[in-house]
């Protein structure tokens, strides 16, 4: 355990690692101060530039820019009362308010200091969780992946605050796009339809830059005339003591929340953001200063969300289920450079795994300081006109799906996600179904065929195994909860 | 079913043609037909069958999505209408410039129509300034492209550009 946590320290020890750590942090600061960007879109944007990167290195690039968006979308929040990721969204609620009455430098040191204390605090979660459940996983055979993948398909239902129902036919979608091409125990061709482009399948890049960065092109294209107003403000301000002894129980509350949530496959920042709010208020002590700029608010939502991405890396790299959006694109990045993580990861490569994890610490480190030192700087960033900023995206999207195979079908291919990823954003349709049932589409299908090879073609026998049943009853709890937290709102 | 969530938006025939019906009733026809394409696939002999048939999988997927988009329509029925807001003209204009652009980039070369497209955007969404949209939409595409032929050694696919590069 001591030699995999001296790991921990190798993206400092290196100075590759290190301009690539400083550099995802920027990166993802600077992502997740322009709203419609953040570290999902950001994430997949930058996946086919990894390509030319050691593993390690990519992945650290992709971890830093996850922790520093989650927390850069604060600072737009409080600032313009647009939040930069939709985990800020329940910032604004008080942020903004605490920034017009010229406590802005206050808001943001708050949420500063919240997020880098809610991330290193899920950053020990990860390193304490995710080799327990690595080990627990170890022992699973294929039935039990089968019901596992399974579970993590049904969590799916409760994505974002859309229909259950659209998100699980999203998710389906998404598997059936990874039965595109060979089939992967008989070779034979699938949906290829003549096309010899597709018998390789559907790649993952094309089809995440088009449901994150394009649909959100065309997003924005309905958005060209908004216009933000920024509050003026001098410098951030670290908590004062008594800000600090106010909000302590706060944000020690809002890291365990986060951390759990985000441990759970499928959710993530945002809905962690929002439990950590409502249970912020919930324990206040001035809850009626709520919506009005209750410091503590700030502290509740913004420590949960940076909490949720150590507790969502548990179940990525632990059993290969993506915690969250942004795992989902950091998961696609494992598997495009040849590693599926889970137990067998654990055991074969601590130095990869202990190196992510100390990135992710050192990470919450340097946007700490950056977001302190620079979030005026950053704030200015959002004053780019839409109009300059997505023709640009619109280049590094093309070229970066481009260059992965050297293919024209691939440019194709991400363009028309981006036009089916808005559509259904427009009808309530969640995309991150749609990445997530990819990636874990072939796991489903391998799975459940090689069970059912086990069980001689007998379906009836999965029911005779324990954690076969336990991971089908949970996932039918996942598929009645989002139902009656929605009939309680 | 609630007859007063048709009253709300002009009676049943507003609420047969509205866009999320028409996208429910696409659902199921992109189901049916793919359904009925995993009949032509290839069948393992039965000796040789691992589990089950290449086919079976894509349709128990196809099927869970036509019986969840049954329930949708349920609901759209049996629920209050969402309004959904117009597209502007703005959108349609890029989503233009989506369909063209593979089109010139096939054609005639990948990084005319990459500039092509960002003059196209950048103008559409409004930049008036012409030639600040003329040096960004340029020089961003030529930058991109040294990074991704100096730094990271792709080849790009030959043009009327490209050529002038390469040769």
């Amino acid at each position: 355990m001591i030699e995999n946590l001296s790991y921990m320290v190798a993206p400092i020890l290196s100075s590759k690692l290190l301009i690539i750590l400083f550099l995802g942090t920027l990166f993802g600061l600077i992502l997740g101060v322009l709203p419609g960007l953040g570290p999902t879109t950001g994430g997949a944007l930058i996946l086919p530039f990894t390509i030319t990167l050691d593993p390690l290195s990519a992945i650290v690039l992709l971890t830093a820019i996850y922790c520093a968006g989650t927390y850069g979308g604060a600072i737009t929040a409080i600032l313009i009362n647009t939040p930069g990721t939709p985990a800020a969204a329940a910032t604004c609620l008080d942020g903004y308010p605490l920034a017009q009455k010229g406590e802005a430098g206050r808001a943001l040191g708050m949420a500063t200091f919240g997020s880098a204390f809610g991330g290193l605090f899920s950053v020990i979660v990860l390193v304490f969780f995710a080799p327990i459940l690595a080990n627990i996983a170890y022992e699973f055979g294929q039935p039990e992946y089968f019901a596992l993948a399974i579970f993590g398909l049904t969590m799916l239902a409760s994505i974002g605050e859309g229909s259950p129902t659209k998100n699980l036919i999203a998710g389906a979608f998404g598997i059936l796009l990874s039965t595109v091409g060979k089939d992967v125990m008989a070779s034979i061709d699938r949906f290829t339809f003549g096309v010899n482009e597709l018998t390789e399948g559907i790649g993952f890049i094309p089809v995440v830059v088009g449901m994150f960065a394009m649909s959100e092109l065309l997003v924005q294209s309905n958005l060209t005339n908004q216009i933000f107003e920024r509050i003026a403000m001098k410098a951030v301000r670290l908590p004062s003591k008594d800000d600090f002894k106010y909000c302590f129980k706060t944000i020690l509350r809002s890291s365990g929340i986060g951390s759990f949530i985000g441990i759970l496959p499928a959710e993530g920042g945002t809905v962690a953001s929002l439990i950590g709010y409502s249970e912020a208020k919930r324990w206040s002590k001035k809850p009626e200063e709520f919506g009005k700029g209750a410091i503590d608010g700030i502290a509740g939502a913004e420590t949960a969300n940076n909490a949720a991405t150590g507790g969502a890396m548990v179940p990525t790299l632990a059993l290969g289920i993506p915690g969250s959006a942004t795992t989902a694109v950091i998961l696609t990045g494992l598997i495009i450079h040849g590693l599926r993580p889970g137990p067998d990861l654990f055991k074969e490569q601590p130095e990869f795994l202990y190196g992510i994890f100390g990135a992710m610490f050192f990470a919450n480190i340097l946007f700490f300081i950056f977001g302190f030192f620079g979030a005026k700087i950053f704030a200015r960033i959002t004053l780019i006109p839409n109009r300059l900023l997505w023709p640009m995206i619109f280049t590094l999207s093309v070229c970066g799906t481009y260059s992965l195979n050297q293919s024209f079908t691939d440019v194709f291919l991400m363009i028309s996600f981006g036009i089916i990823g808005y559509v259904m954003r427009k009808f309530g349709f969640s995309v991150v179904p749609v990445i997530i049932g990819l990636i874990l589409g072939q796991l489903v299908e391998l799975t459940l065929r090689q069970s059912l090879v086990i069980f001689d073609g007998d379906w009836t026998l999965f029911l005779t195994r324990p954690i076969v049943v336990t991971f089908f009853i949970l996932s039918v709890v996942a598929l009645i909860f989002p139902n009656i937290r929605k009939k309680n709102k | 079913m609630n007859s007063n969530s048709f009253e709300k938006k002009g009676g049943f025939l507003s609420a047969l043609f509205s866009s999320e019906l028409i996208l429910l009733f696409f659902i199921f026809c992109f189901s049916i037909f793919l359904f009925v394409t995993t009949f032509y696939f290839d069948e393992v002999p039965p000796i040789l069958v691992r589990g089950i048939q290449p086919a079976t999988f894509p349709k128990i997927l196809l099927g869970l999505i036509f019986s969840l988009n049954l329930l949708l329509v349920y609901f759209y029925f049996s629920r209050p209408k969402k309004d959904y807001e117009k597209q502007s003209r703005i959108f349609y204009k890029t989503v233009g410039i989506f369909i063209i652009f593979p089109l010139i980039a096939l054609k005639v070369d990948l990084i005319l129509a990459l500039m092509l497209s960002s003059i196209a955007i950048t103008y559409f969404w409004g930049e008036k300034n012409l030639l600040l949209n003329l040096f960004l939409s340029i020089v961003f595409p030529i930058l991109v492209f040294l990074l991704f032929e100096g730094v990271l050694g792709l080849r790009f696919p030959p043009g009327i550009l490209t050529n002038l590069y390469y040769n």
